[in-house]
């Protein structure tokens, strides 16, 4: 049998020295190794032996240790002897990742969908008997998420509604139609980019918000604790949100509809050389309150998606802080695909 | 305070299963708990006593099996059943669970709030009671992120007592806190005990706290139920996890061999 003796500490810092002197094992036969000369071991040095130990036994031989000190003896009584097995984690294949992600998909439609009719009942009720209801709380919604994106949505608005209004005043001058960028303008932003822009920094703003909001009292038990006290956490968080959004939305849509046209009318007036008051009265022609009307009720329906989508997914946070995360991305993304969508699908049963 | 018999049960659970997904958390569970009672809910980390809990309360619906919660099947009740017997316990959460928006006070009230028609003036009397009892008087004004986990699990244990309940259930009172408020708060749980003869119903490890407080237990392993009865009994059971539970003596599992031991042939040291 040949005998390998070990010289100096087999520790973390010197694997590479103790691999180097343990080359000279020889290709066959059983292996002793002298430990005498090694003063302490830790655990990465009983890591390189049990893996020697382990490689020789595969050949059919054995390792052998022999004369270690007490403290070095004590080191390798402690540690278990392990057999090498997979670490990594079992992993779908496409098409069960495929099929796995369609079934998500389906339960958390469900799931949205039983939300908003549990959500969209409660309010019934709650305006039903409306000392119940906790106005304080609907107010304070209001003013989140309604009257503080009013900045940010009279902004956007405007901005919007002048780069629309200077992007179709370069087609519409060739053929001298220059009034008709009020009606362009009018129209557009009445029906489509008020309502859309409005929804979608709401989402951003107070969707990824109440997810969040959400999330974390899943996360923290708080929404189990309202459960246990027999409150609804749909009743009591919910309902106020949704009564809140459900009058702010249609407001602040309003208000995106006058700051886009207001942006129109700088451009009209400055860059494109219309007077004033042509403009209004052009206005006045374009405007129709069949469209104003549908993009109010879009924007509710925009709303009611928005903070479905937010609650639902909130409720669905499992897990710890990075979850709720990794929800308020989902819902803030879900909620404007969700968004876009319906507004596609509504401006077609609309305009047929 | 609770109405009914004192020899009807107030928690009875027959053969329940629980399961997470494929995996069976608990099987064939026996439960039952009496008026006034005192029931340590004991086991070592992952044994299923918060799976316990949460199916008795109805945070989660039994898989196979029946849990009646003051002689209602939660899981059947109509909504409104439901909500009468979930206002009839109380529930003080490991991470005390309270609404981190709210302050001490505006917590404590929740329930009171939601679940009865009581004048604010007398909610806001009974919660400066409730907080005076678990010696928060001064304290109601804050918010949970502005207190000691300790001061935490005293407002969760005043909001869980808030509507006087026939049960309180208590989910590990004694972790994350030092052992001086540890049996501070066991002085309390036993002193509300004593007065108000509710049923309590506490899931820990802690032994000092067992030993304070309880006169039943039910210890589970690996979702079985290894030992029941009064705690002097379920200590004299021969089983192996309870013997490892209270002595710390070996468990039953065999340590696999050292490196040393692995490392065949004879030795030398």
């Amino acid at each position: 049998m040949e005998v390998i003796e070990l010289q100096g500490p087999l520790v973390r810092d010197r694997v590479f020295e103790t691999l180097e002197q343990l080359k000279s094992v020889p290709p066959a036969g059983d292996v002793e190794v002298d430990l005498s000369e090694v003063p302490r071991i830790d655990s990465a040095g009983v890591a390189l032996l049990s893996q020697l130990a382990r490689e020789l036994r595969e050949q059919g031989r054995q390792l052998h240790l022999s004369h270690p000190n007490a403290a070095v003896a004590d080191t390798l009584r402690l540690f278990p002897s392990v057999e090498p097995h997979s670490v990594s984690r079992p992993r779908a294949g496409p098409l069960e990742t495929l099929g796995n992600r369609t079934l998500g998909a389906r339960s958390w439609a469900l799931f949205t969908a039983s939300i908003y009719a549990d959500t969209f009942i409660f309010s019934l009720k709650a305006l039903l008997h409306p000392r119940r209801v906790r106005w304080g709380e609907v107010v304070h919604q209001m003013a989140t998420i309604g009257s503080q994106a009013l900045g940010v949505v009279g902004l956007i608005s405007f901005l919007l509604g002048a780069t629309l209004a200077l992007q179709s005043a370069a087609q519409l001058r060739q053929f001298g139609a220059n009034l008709y960028v009020v009606d362009l303008a009018a129209i557009s932003i009445t029906r489509e980019i008020g309502p859309l822009m409005a929804a979608i920094i709401v989402t951003g703003r107070s969707g990824s918000a109440i997810c969040a909001e959400i999330g974390t009292m899943m996360v923290t038990e708080e929404i189990d604790a309202l459960r246990t006290m027999g409150i609804r956490p749909l009743r009591y968080l919910v309902v106020p949100k949704f009564l809140a959004i459900t009058f702010t939305q249609p407001l602040l849509t309003t208000f995106a509809n006058v700051f886009g046209i207001l942006g129109a009318f700088v451009v009209a007036t400055t860059a494109l050389e219309l007077a004033p008051v042509p403009f209004f009265m052009r206005l006045e022609q374009a405007l129709l309150a069949k469209d104003l009307v549908t993009g109010l009720i879009k924007s509710v329906v925009f709303s009611h998606l928005l903070l479905v989508i937010a609650v639902a997914t909130g409720f669905s946070t499992r897990g710890g802080p990075d979850a709720v995360g990794r929800s308020t991305t989902t819902s803030v993304v879900a909620g404007i695909v969700a968004i876009i969508a319906a507004d596609a699908l509504t401006s077609l049963v609309f305009y047929v | 305070m609770h109405d009914g018999d004192e020899t009807t049960p107030v928690i009875e659970v027959c053969d329940l299963v629980a399961r997470y997904g494929d995996k069976t958390v608990l099987s064939e569970v026996n439960l039952g708990v009496m008026p006034g009672e005192v029931r340590f809910i004991l086991g070592g980390s992952g044994s299923g006593k918060t799976t316990l809990l949460k199916n008795v309360i109805g945070l989660v619906p039994p898989a196979e099996g029946s849990v009646r919660l003051l002689d209602t099947d939660l899981s059947k009740a109509s909504e409104g059943d439901r909500d009468r017997v979930l206002r009839r316990i109380g529930m003080l959460f490991q991470g005390s669970a309270l609404l981190n928006a709210l302050t001490l006070h505006e917590n404590v009230a929740l329930p009171l709030q939601e679940c009865t028609d009581l004048p604010r003036s007398v909610i806001d009397e009974i919660v400066r009671m409730k907080l005076s009892l678990v010696e928060l008087e001064d304290a109601g004004h804050l918010l949970p992120s502005e207190i000691s986990g300790g001061m935490k699990k005293r407002a969760g244990l005043a909001r869980a007592m808030a509507l006087d309940p026939d049960i309180l259930f208590c989910d590990e009172p004694g972790a994350g806190l030092d052992p001086t408020t540890a049996a501070s708060l066991d002085r309390l749980l036993k002193g509300l005990v004593q007065s108000f003869g509710m049923a309590l119903v506490v899931v820990s490890h802690e032994l000092a706290s067992i030993e304070r407080l309880a006169e039943r237990a039910i210890m589970l392993d690996r979702g079985r139920v290894v030992a029941d009865g009064l705690l002097s009994e379920v200590k004299a059971s021969d089983h192996p996890q309870v013997r490892a539970f209270f002595f710390g003596e070996a468990g039953t599992r065999e340590p696999p061999p050292s490196v040393w031991e692995a490392m065949a042939g004879e030795v030398t040291p």
